[in-house]
């Protein structure tokens, strides 16, 4: 049963290659099925080789099967074969039941996307390199998958390429991995060098014979690679970008699979640790425990629903790290499966909580989802309590162990941890809070749209005031063309009192037609001076009229600063809408108090269950009760070669550290409650804006990319283009003008030709005679 | 005076000289043509004698090999020639040199 190793990568490469051929054609849904279809086949046959591997003795469960000669090149040779033991088998199982799972969900979340056969097209394609890493019989078939799985998870990032931040997420992703894999390059290239082979067999045979210095190098640098994958301090950052990506990605690929095959790699290579310097793991764990808490201290303030989970996964990653660091391997693979399930069930929850809420990721837009999505919510509360550590729910018995192994390696570690994990029960407590109970709030009035109503009011007020201010200007105009009239009217008044003058007074008709006249014209002059008086009047008026609306501007500026300006919307109280308008909110606003969430649909809401159900009871894999629940200790003996650290500390201390664990649980879960359920605590209290900024991590790489590390690239640039640029154009250069020369030996002459051959036989001639006789 | 294998080798090489210097000197290609076979023959006659000198067919076998060669040198070779006498009748071996670099 053991020879059908080689269908569990077979079926998803099946799967991608008919979907690269005929996925247009299938369109939605076929093309998801297949995909589905050929990771359920993939799971079984996982099964089977699971179950003819139990059947194998305890010694006996290690087997390689090789296909075929892949690299055959002097002393390097390198198979395409597969390595079946229990640590590759339980990481098959988990990848191809949770990936078949996420498959399932996504023919649901993927509906009505217009690239939807493609984007089952590199699930596929990663699930098979994913299961090529875990399975190769060598380092170079791992590297091989270790690289497949990097571009399907930067294909995937910016799956909807066409959005510039998606696009510059995966670039970011694919650079930061660029550095974890030249780690793991080097670390295979010193393997080779030093044991004279890659194929693991070979390397955990002649484990013992390495040197200190070069096992802790090769320790050390496969860290780095792992360290690249796994997202673990300094080379986080990428993973809580890579959230770009269409939600079941994040769940596959940024939380269950890909992100933990650096602890697989560092769980594999475990006869090289053993035999490093004591310092190499031991700074392994501290890294993971630091990448653990800080990871944690940045998840409190996140406000989108993936970036928490996000962070999370980081942080949980963290845990791994520690635990491989303190030679507790088994507890590392046990929480990367309970892992595995309980955040893949988060992220398809919160995928499922997006999906019903219109595509927004805000968690201060939720609130009171409980009863509108009763599945998702159900599901997701128990991966909730997992990851808080609640018993008897998976998470609780892996971290513990965990933690427990990390007080005997060294209490500081313990105590990191521990405060990791209470930070993680407050921010996980703080998800679900803000997301499925207190109040509804999506239909709310949001801070941004208040603020934008106000600033259209200061706009009318200030307008207002440009039309009196032009009110005035056109009353101005009025008074000034008044005073012309009233001028020209005393003129005419003036000319017609001379004509009046001059009128001869014996002649009658003329002298009654000058009074006339002038009467007329003071009759003008009084009607010129009344509209002078009214220009004045409105001009005054007009005047005012500036200084009301210059008045009201204030008033609405100190109301906005007031209300609108500091609007801090807290989740507990609707907003304060002060005396603005229903009517003039924006349309976007009125339309969201029409929608209305809903649940998933069936593809959907089926993995949640089969998650929640076993994030809730994979703690029976390794009960801590009694060395007979071991399970998966003694399953992964034959892998682990006896280098994994099994508990010395009597029951008493591992129940009082239990008791510590589930207390700091405890703690964060309640005070997560008074913040974000009763309000005894202003939440900014909490979210504090360096954590909100991830310790300005990101803006520090930035910075330093953009000034001094821009320098040294523009240096390298320079002097790749110069100098050796010009050590291969100088050697072409070389070439070209050499063969200039030369070619003017082929004269063309047929004679020639042949004195050069003459010349060259007595040449030979001589040189035999010379070493015969000398 | 006996014939020693030493006569018939002296007069390969001379032969073979006279062949090489023809080659060089001579432009017109069936003159230049007639070294060449002046030469394989030296060579033969080398072939042969060394042959009988060391009591060994081998010597004798050779010669039918580059009996064969030369055949088709020969048809090549005239071939040749007829070509360049088609273009030029006083063309000699020089004036082909078309294929200089």
């Amino acid at each position: 049963m053991l020879e059908a190793a080689f269908l569990i990568p077979a079926f998803p490469l099946l799967g991608f290659l008919l979907i690269l051929v005929f996925g247009r054609r299938l369109g939605e849904p076929a093309a998801g099925w297949l995909a589905t279809g050929a990771m359920g086949a993939s799971f079984v046959s996982a099964l089977v080789v699971f179950f003819g591997l139990v059947s194998e003795d305890e010694s006996e469960r290690r087997f390689v099967q090789t296909l075929w000669e892949w690299v055959p090149a002097g002393d390097l040779a390198v198979d395409v074969g597969f390595f079946v033991d229990p640590l590759s088998v339980t990481m098959t199982l988990f990848i191809t039941g949770v990936g078949a799972l996420i498959h399932l969900y996504s023919i649901g979340y993927m509906h009505g996307d217009e690239n939807y056969s493609k984007f089952f097209l590199y699930l596929n394609l990663f699930a098979f390199s994913m299961l090529m890493l875990v399975l190769g019989d060598n380092m170079l078939i791992t590297f091989l998958g270790w690289e497949g799985v990097g571009a399907c998870s930067y294909f995937l990032i910016s799956f909807w390429f066409t959005d510039e931040a998606n696009a510059s997420a995966g670039k970011k992703a694919f650079v930061t991995n660029r550095v974890g894999d030249w780690g793991f390059m080097v670390a295979m290239f010193l393997t080779f060098t030093a044991v004279g082979s890659i194929q693991y067999v070979d390397v955990f045979g002649n484990a013992g014979g390495l040197s200190e210095s070069t096992a802790t190098a090769i320790t050390l640098l496969f860290f780095v690679g792992a360290a690249g994958k796994s997202a673990q301090i300094p080379l986080y950052i990428w993973l809580p970008d890579a959230m770009a990506g269409p939600t079941p990605v994040s769940a596959l690929i940024h939380a269950a699979t890909m992100v933990t095959s650096g602890v697989y790699l560092l769980t594999r290579v475990n006869p090289i640790i053993a035999e490093a310097a004591g310092w190499a793991p031991l700074l392994i764990a501290w890294v993971g425990v630091t990448t653990a808490l800080v990871a944690a201290t940045i998840a409190l303030a996140q406000n989108d629903i993936k970036k928490v989970l996000a962070y999370s996964t980081v942080s949980q990653l963290g845990y791994m790290f520690l635990a491989v660091g303190t030679g507790a391997y088994v507890a590392a693979i046990f929480h990367m499966i309970t892992h595995a399930f309980f955040k893949a069930l988060l992220f398809l929850g919160s995928g499922s909580v997006i999906h019903g809420m219109d595509d927004d990721q805000d968690m201060r837009h939720y609130g009171g989802l409980r009863k509108l999505m009763p599945i998702t919510s159900a599901t997701f509360i128990i991966g909730w309590l997992a990851i808080a550590g609640v018993p008897p729910f998976a998470g609780f018995w892996s971290k513990d162990e965990i933690l427990a192994h990390a007080w005997e390696e060294n209490p500081a570690l313990w105590a990191i941890g521990l405060i990791t994990a209470v930070l993680t029960a407050f921010y996980m407590s703080r998800q679900v809070f803000m997301t499925f109970y207190g109040r509804y709030r999506f239909a709310d009035v949001r801070p941004e749209e208040i603020e934008e109503l106000w600033q259209v009011r200061v706009a009318n007020a200030e307008a207002a005031v440009a039309d009196a201010e032009s009110g005035v200007g056109s009353a101005e105009q009025a008074v000034a063309s008044a005073t012309e009239k009233v001028d020209k009217a005393a003129e005419k008044l003036a000319q017609r009192e001379s004509e009046m003058a001059d009128a001869d007074p014996t002649d009658e008709k003329a002298t009654e037609k000058a009074s006339k006249n002038l009467e007329k014209a003071g009759d003008g002059v009084e009607k010129a001076r009344a509209g002078l008086t009214e220009a004045t009047v409105t001009i005054e008026s007009a005047r005012e009229e500036v200084a009301r609306a210059g008045a009201g501007v204030e008033a609405v500026v100190t109301a906005a600063a007031d209300s609108g300006g500091s609007v801090v919307v807290s989740i507990l109280d609707e907003p304060d809408l002060g005396d603005l308008d229903e009517a003039d909110l924006p349309e976007v606003a009125r339309a969201r108090r029409e929608y209305h969430p809903h649940e998933s649909p069936w593809q959907m809401t089926v993995p949640l269950v089969v998650l929640a159900a076993a994030a809730a009871v994979a703690g029976v894999m390794n009960l801590p009760f009694s060395s007979d629940l071991h399970f998966l200790d003694q399953w992964l003996e034959p892998s682990l070669f006896h280098n994994a650290v099994h508990l010395e500390s009597g029951g008493a201390t591992l129940w009082l550290l239990a008791l510590v664990a589930i207390g700091g649980g405890a703690l964060g879960i309640g005070a997560a409650a008074a913040v974000y359920l009763k309000g005894r605590f202003p939440a900014s209290k909490v979210e504090l804006s360096i954590f909100a900024r991830g310790w300005r991590y990101d803006e520090a790489i930035t910075n330093f990319m953009g000034g001094p590390g821009r320098k040294g690239f523009d240096f390298i640039a320079w002097f790749d283009s110069t100098i050796i640029d010009g050590m291969v154009n100088g050697v072409g250069r070389v070439v070209r003008s050499g063969s200039g020369e030369l070619r003017r030996v082929q004269t063309g002459l047929v004679r020639s030709y042949a004195a050069m051959v003459a010349i060259g036989a007595v040449g030979l001639l001589a040189w035999f005679l010379v070493r015969t006789t000398f | 005076m006996e014939l020693t294998t030493t006569w018939y080798l002296v007069l390969s090489v001379l032969m073979f000289s006279i062949g090489a210097v023809g080659l060089l000197v001579r432009r017109n290609p069936l003159v230049m043509f007639m070294c060449v076979e002046l030469m394989l023959n030296a060579v033969n006659i080398s072939f042969v004698a060394f042959g009988a000198d060391l009591n060994d067919v081998g010597g004798q076998i050779a010669v039918f090999f580059v009996l064969v060669v030369a055949a088709v040198e020969v048809v090549v070779g005239l071939a040749l020639v007829v070509a360049i006498t088609r273009r030029r009748s006083d063309a000699n071996a020089d004036d082909v040199s078309v294929l200089r670099g």
